[in-house]
């Protein structure tokens, strides 16, 4: 039992007044601060496997052979050469519009017609998705293959270039969750101090109570139960703050729905974990506070 | 009832307060613990009321053997020993009744039953229209009153009382002393730690335990334990 049942008389053996005075506030701060890093642990940790599985079998093979014509021809072929292989999922020429555009934003002229960036000699592009795990074999083939259509073309894998931004924003979920855990070993240490606290501010009480026959059991049920309480109104607290600051930053993700951004969401799981996380600190919180008061009046004869 | 073997009791690494404590209380008995301020007669009342371990010889309660016995049966013994405290301990958040109630409570009585003794003993301490009275708002006989109640209302095989009269004028003492009487004629092995000759001289075949400087004289040779005729 999470918050365990004390008959109402027995509640009595405590003050009215709540145990600990700042522990619910300190708790719900602790609580938020939690939420918030679990939640940006695992928007971080959905976005990095997102990129990792995109990028993991692509590659973009680029042909740079002087003459345009050419060129175009050799990306035509090797785009339907390659479309017609049984390892490859999709291959797609990216055509010089697309090219120009991405370009012009580091130009400064994205609405295009630049004659600097028109001038420019840009390279072939061909966009390839594997099909399945064997990637090193499938890169192979793909080797022999641009080496038949596109003689000297360079093939990219997006690992090379995007595999370092996942592995950051992969080690950035690892270290939310090394503050989630942080943070959860912070709440139990205010709830060891409040047992602690609330131990010594009631001592007499206990004295009287332990000489009149009852029980460790009898004892750390009640202080157990007003712990529980305060802990659990700290956490409600925490978790209503942290939904509202989590829906307002969902609201305005919505709005991103391109680039690394758009890959980061919580998902039916994380939202799941983010429900559980406030039950799991009331029970923490709870078995702590027992184990505490047990351990102290194990001190007392 | 209670047996004390060669006990000695010592707080940390300083001399003992207590030095080769040797008695036998008999069930049913009537004693009075005496001796001047300092003698160590709240150290052997702790020992008795199984606040405090002896740090040598031999304790045996109700027949078993309280040195060696495992803390967590100590609650079990501690049931059927009701104590009186020189500073009353009552609980200030709760009111008279509850102070009262709270052995009881404390064993398991549901509130139906423990209603009926907690209003009679709150009418025989004379305190039947302060039962909601928190210990504060009461003088220092009453709580003193409460505190016996407390002590005796879970009818405790030995009733353990330190000054138990030194808060009350003497027809409440007489009639504090009359209750303890009551028990003791009922069963109850009753020690009441105490200055006050003239109280000493109330009650019958009571029996008379002196500390001095720690150690036990025995003006009638009956606590002795063994007895003397048998030493």
């Amino acid at each position: 039992m999470i918050i365990p049942r004390v008959p109402v008389q027995h509640r009595r053996l405590l003050p009215d007044r709540r145990l600990s005075g700042p522990t619910p506030w300190v708790i719900a701060i602790l609580m938020m601060l939690t939420l918030l890093a679990a939640a940006a642990g695992v928007g971080l940790a959905r976005s990095a496997n997102a990129i990792g599985s995109a990028i993991a079998g692509r590659v973009t093979v680029q042909i740079v052979t002087p003459n345009p014509v050419t060129r175009a021809e050799q990306a035509a072929a090797l785009r339907r050469a390659a479309a017609a292989q049984p390892f490859v999922l999709s291959a797609r020429a990216v055509d010089r519009e697309e090219l120009q555009a991405t370009l012009g934003q580091w130009f400064g002229s994205a609405d295009g017609d630049d004659p600097v960036l028109n001038s420019l000699p840009l390279p072939a592009l061909v966009d390839i998705d594997f099909v399945g795990e064997n990637r090193s074999r499938h890169m192979e083939q793909l080797q022999a293959l641009v080496a038949a259509e596109a003689p000297g073309a360079r093939i990219i894998p997006h690992a090379e270039w995007l595999g370092p931004v996942a592995q950051l924003i992969g080690s950035l979920a690892w270290i939310a969750g090394g503050l989630v855990l942080l943070m959860t070993l912070a709440s139990a240490a205010v709830v060891i101090m409040t047992a602690r606290a609330a131990l010594g501010t009631h001592f007499a009480t206990i004295e009287m109570l332990h000489l009149i026959g009852a029980t460790d059991r009898q004892i750390t049920r009640l202080f157990q139960r007003r712990i529980a309480i305060d802990t659990a109104y700290g956490i409600a607290l925490g978790t209503v703050v942290a939904a509202a600051i989590l829906l307002l930053i969902g609201w305005q993700w919505a709005g991103i729905t391109s680039g690394l951004a758009a890959t980061a969401s919580l998902g039916p799981t994380g939202w799941a974990l983010l429900l559980a996380l406030p039950l799991l600190a009331i029970a923490l919180a709870a078995l702590t506070a027992r184990q505490t008061l047990l351990a102290a009046l194990k001190k007392i004869l | 009832m209670v047996e004390f073997d060669g006990v000695g009791l010592r707080y940390g690494p300083d001399a003992e307060v207590l030095c080769d404590i040797s008695f036998n209380l008999q069930p049913g008995s009537f004693y009075f613990l005496t001796g001047p301020s300092g003698a160590g007669k709240t150290s052997l009342l702790k020992m008795l009321y199984l606040a405090q371990r002896p740090s040598r010889g031999i304790v045996r309660l109700f027949g078993e053997d309280l040195v060696n016995m495992p803390r967590q049966r100590l609650p079990g013994f501690r049931r059927r020993i009701g104590v009186v405290f020189q500073d009353f301990r009552l609980i200030p958040h709760l009111s008279a009744r509850d102070n009262i109630a709270l052995p009881l409570r404390i064993a398991g009585v549901s509130e139906e039953d423990l209603s009926g003794p907690v209003g009679e003993m709150l009418s025989w301490i004379g305190l039947g229209d302060r039962a909601d009275a928190r210990p504060a708002t009461l003088s220092g006989g009453e709580q003193q009153r409460v505190a016996i109640a407390r002590a005796v209302i879970a009818r405790p095989q030995l009733l353990v009382a330190d000054e138990p009269t030194g808060n009350v004028d003497p027809e409440m003492a007489m009639r504090l002393l009359g209750l303890f009487e009551a028990l003791n004629r009922l069963g109850t092995t009753v020690v009441v730690a105490t200055h006050d000759i003239h109280l000493i001289s109330r009650i019958e075949n009571a029996q008379m335990m002196r500390l001095e400087k720690g150690r036990l004289a025995d003006p009638t040779g009956a606590l002795r334990y063994p007895p003397a005729n048998r030493a």
